[in-house]
This record gives structure tokens, C-alpha cells and sequence, in this order.
């Protein structure tokens, strides 16, 4: 059966009256001998790798090696915020594509990954924040970016539970206000790749680990994973936390730095809070989801750790910030926090592109928003994979920058500083 | 909250430091430019036990030797650097 009747309310309601077996979404395969591409890491971008390999370039005798299960890394910590109000060209053209593949998802996969364009705010508290946001938003004008700055009345009128009086230690002096922004649900995204891959051909492989990469005179041989070693050409790092680790078993050095980044969420309550609210003075970020829960988000931990624990001090701050910002929800409860890793490189650019090994592809680095990139990586990584380089959208994050002096200075990529 | 054990002050909440990173050896000046960039930019970003370098910014202002496992964050040996850094 096709994928779009299996999934059409009609297939449903008929499945449901007739109580006939449901088959798996995906099936579960042996691993093969051999495989033209192995992608490490089922997260959004190895799933949208792996997807646009068999879409756009029918290349689909692929492998996704996923140590855990799909999504339980950065895919799915993440605080599902996507938008493209960045600073550089390269960042803003990138990401600009990124949010038109997102419009456009849902009919894409044929999975509704409940995309809310409510709109992106991020506040300024003082005279030079305020300077900034107007830079930013004629940056963002000239390249064609929906962008601009707004004042504390219409502030208010978009989220009327800020506090937008002169009395707070951080004032809400002006924003800057990006309506294409907004929030996905970003299990669904992981989960409509991964069927639509599978769907192709893909097989995905979870709970098998990448142990070893064997290279053969320059050239990527072999894949070792806890199932088994995969005779491949091509393996593409796809790994957020990891890829430094990923990448040394081809004995390739990177310039990155893991770090993690807390985020938590309330109990779910009304809705009363529409856009994405972002403040760079207070490290904090608050969007609410379709369920009515809070979900906060701040910057990277202090120091660089592997670890995804989270800790008090976070707690403490965040709370402390964003009462400081909506005062009325000092009596809601945090339900739970936690932390994903972030790769952060020197310049806040990802590292896409191919390495000193050949047949070795990098798409890491992702820093603090990886997954508002993810499907936008998967169709240029799945274009560098088919053609052998880099196509023109991704070429300025290649891994040679860090040693030519092109970087990329992209300080508008982190919603809030680092 | 870590406690890291400051020889200087003993032991400190880690919130009073500033985590400068994995101790990375400094290039001799005669060095060429690749071995300069990687200096810069490359890191061995180990997961398990490192030795780095942390500053207590709100305590006696000194640079220290950090052993830290970066997967459990537990503390090793915590020693002062000596000579001019």
C-alpha cells in the first residue's frame, strides 16, 4: 500500500473498524555487508541526509547507524525553535532555505510536524541591544529576510504577559520581530524522515554503535559498528556530541568544543503566550508549545562537558530571568530540565563539507541550533554526498576555513550570547 | 555544582572560576602557520579524563591545573601552575 493512503483518515477509520493488523512504520533489517553511504547518527540531519540521498539523488543502498535510538540526542533536546534572522549573507541565505523546507515539511514527508510560524521576538533591554536590532534587521531587509523592529506597545500587544514597563532591571526597550520564526514539533520531524527514508529504501539501524572507521590509503574502507563491520566508500558524520569522537576514529582533528545546554518546561497550562520571546541579556528563550507547556531554553554551560545532567544553578537563573520577563507566572511549576550537547566550533559556524579522508564527510558543529537546520543540511550534504563537493550554499563551512582564515563570524547564530 | 579545591583557597563552588579549556602546548615561535591555526583551533575535546585550565576569577586569582573527568565531571588533582604562563 502506498504511503499516502496507509496514512489517509480514510486508512485509518477503515484500519479502526476492521481491527486488521498494523504494520511497523518502518522494518527492522539485518545489517548488510556493505553499503554506498553510511550515515552515523539517526537525528534529523542523518535521517534528512539519508532521505534526500534517495529523493534527490536515488541513491538509496544507505545506512543509518544510530547508537541509541533515533532522536535521543540533539533532535530531540533541542527547544524546536526555527528561524532565519542571522547576520551573515551565508547564514541568512542557509537558514532562510531552511525555513522554506520547513513551510513545506509536512506535505513533503506526509507527516504533520506541527510547524506554528507564531513569530520570533528577541528583546532589547538597552540603547546598543536596541542599535543592534536595528543593524540586524536592515541586514536581514537587504536579503529579503521579513524582519524589523518593533516598539514595547506593539511588544504588548504580541505578548501581552511581558512586563513592558519602565519599572524591571532589564527594561523591554524595542525587539526585533521575525514572523516566518517559529516552533516544530521536533519528534515529529526525526520520525517523518525517518519514514519517509525507510520508505525509500533507507534502512535505519538503532542501537548500533560506530566502533571504528577503518581507512584504506587515504580512503574510508570500512565502517566497524557494535553489529558488525560495513564494507562503504562513504561515511558521513551526522553526530551532534560526538563528532569530535566520530571523527578521530578517521583520524581527523576538529576544531570543536562539546559543551551543554540546559533547557526545562513548566506544567501545561492555557494559552496565553503566541510568539517565540527571545531576551540575549537574560540567556533565555520561551516559546508554548500546542500542549500549553513552557519550554525554556538558555546558553551553553560554563565549561565543556559530556555530560547531560542538569543542575541547580540553571534552575535558580532561569527562573530569576524569566520572572524578570513575565512576572505573572511566578506560581508555575517547572515540571523537569535537562541538557543536550552542542558542538560549538571557534566561530560559531557548523563545519560541513569533506575532510582530509577521503570518502570522509563532516555535517557537525552545529553549535546551539543544529536543529533548526536540520533539514536544509540533510538536502546539501545529500548534494555534497551524490556530486562529490560541496554545492555553493554550504561552501563557506568547510573544515579548511579554520586553516585558511576564511571564517564565518556568524554572531547571530546563537539566539542568545555565548 | 562542582567543588573544585582550590590549593590557594580550598574548596570552592566551580560558579566562583572561569573554565579556560583543555590545556593545548604552545608552538615555538619558529613555527609555520599550520601548526599555528591548529594551536588555535583544534582540540582533542576528550570525553573521559582531561587535564585543564580553570581561573578563579572570585577567589585568589590564580590559574589552576584541573583533572576533570568531562563525561561524570568528577574532580581529579587540582594543582597551581607554576612560573609565568
Amino acid at each position: 500500500m502506498n504511503q499516502k493512503a496507509r496514512f489517509s483518515a480514510w486508512g485509518l477509520f477503515k484500519r479502526g473498524l476492521t481491527r486488521s493488523h498494523w504494520p511497523r512504520v518502518w522494518d527492522h533489517h539485518e545489517l548488510r555487508d556493505s553499503y554506498d553511504v553510511v550515515i552515523v547518527g539517526g537525528g534529523v540531519h542523518g535521517l534528512a541526509t539519508a532521505y534526500y540521498l534517495a529523493r534527490n539523488h536515488g541513491i538509496t543502498n544507505v545506512a543509518v547507524v544510530e547508537k541509541s535510538y533515533i532522536g535521543s540526542g540533539g533532535s530531540g533536546r533541542n527547544t524546536a525553535i526555527v528561524r532565519s534572522n542571522y547576520l551573515t549573507p551565508e547564514g541568512s541565505k542557509f537558514y532562510d532555505r531552511s525555513v522554506e523546507l520547513y513551510e513545506h515539511l509536512a506535505a513533503d514527508l506526509n507527516f504533520n510536524v506541527m510547524f506554528e510560524q507564531r513569530g520570533h521576538m528577541t528583546l532589547a533591554h538597552s540603547d546598543s541591544s536596541l542599535r543592534t536590532m536595528r543593524w540586524r534587521a536592515e541586514v536581514n531587509k537587504l536579503q529579503g529576510i521579513d524582519s524589523s523592529v518593533i516598539g514595547p506597545e506593539e511588544i504588548k500587544s504580541l505578548a501581552p504577559f511581558l512586563d513592558t514597563s519602565d519599572h524591571p532591571r532589564y527594561p523591554i526597550l524595542g525587539a526585533l520581530w521575525h514572523p516566518p520564526g517559529g516552533i516544530v514539533r521536533h519528534d515529529a520531524v526525526v520520525w517523518g524522515y525517518a519514514r519517509a527514508a525507510a520508505a525509500l529504501g533507507v534502512h535505519i539501524h538503532q542501537g548500533t554503535e560506530l566502533t571504528g572507521i577503518e581507512v584504506e590509503s587515504g580512503r574510508v574502507a570500512v565502517a566497524q559498528t557494535s553489529r558488525g563491520d560495513i564494507a562503504t566508500s562513504t561515511i558521513v558524520n551526522c553526530t551532534a556530541g560526538w563528532a569530535s569522537l566520530v571523527a578521530k576514529m578517521a583520524g581527523v582533528r576538529l576544531p570543536i568544543i562539546t559543551r551543554p545546554l540546559q533547557a526545562a518546561v513548566t506544567e501545561p497550562v492555557r494559552q496565553f503566550l503566541h510568539p517565540v520571546v527571545v531576551s540575549g541579556s537574560l540567556h533565555t528563550y520561551v516559546s508554548q508549545t500546542a500542549r500549553g507547556e513552557l519550554v525554556f531554553g538558555a546558553s551553553v554551560d560554563p565549561f565543556a562537558s559530556y555530560s547531560t545532567r542538569g543542575s541547580l544553578e540553571f534552575a535558580t537563573g532561569l527562573a530569576t530571568h524569566v520572572l524578570e520577563l513575565m512576572p505573572a507566572i511566578s506560581k508555575m511549576r517547572m515540571l523537569r530540565q535537562w541538557a543536550g550537547l552542542c558542538d560549538m566550533t571557534p566561530d560559531f559556524g557548523p563545519i560541513i563539507g569533506p575532510t582530509p579522508v577521503d570518502g570522509f564527510y563532516v555535517d557537525v558543529g552545529w553549535g546551539t541550533y543544529g536543529f533548526k537546520a536540520g533539514p536544509v543540511a540533510g538536502e546539501s550534504v545529500a548534494e555534497m554526498v551524490a556530486n562529490g563537493r560541496p554545492g555553493s550554499l554550504i561552501e563557506p563551512f568547510g573544515l579548511e576555513r579554520f586553516h585558511a582564515g576564511t571564517l564565518t563570524a556568524e554572531k547571530g547564530a546563537a539566539a542568545v550570547g555565548h | 555544582m562542582l567543588v573544585i579545591l582550590c590549593p590557594h583557597c580550598g574548596p570552592r563552588n566551580s560558579d566562583e572560576f572561569s573554565f579556560q579549556g583543555e590545556i593545548v602546548a604552545r608552538p615555538g615561535p619558529a613555527s609555520d602557520q599550520e601548526t599555528w591555526r591548529d594551536y588555535l583551533y583544534m582540540r582533542d575535546n576528550v570525553a573521559g579524563w582531561q587535564t585543564e585550565r580553570w581561573f578563579h576569577v572570585s577567589g585568589c586569582r590564580r590559574f589552576l591545573n584541573v583533572e576533570r573527568h568531562t563525561v561524570t565531571n568528577e574532580i581529579g588533582v587540582v594543582t597551581p601552575v607554576g612560573g609565568v604562563q
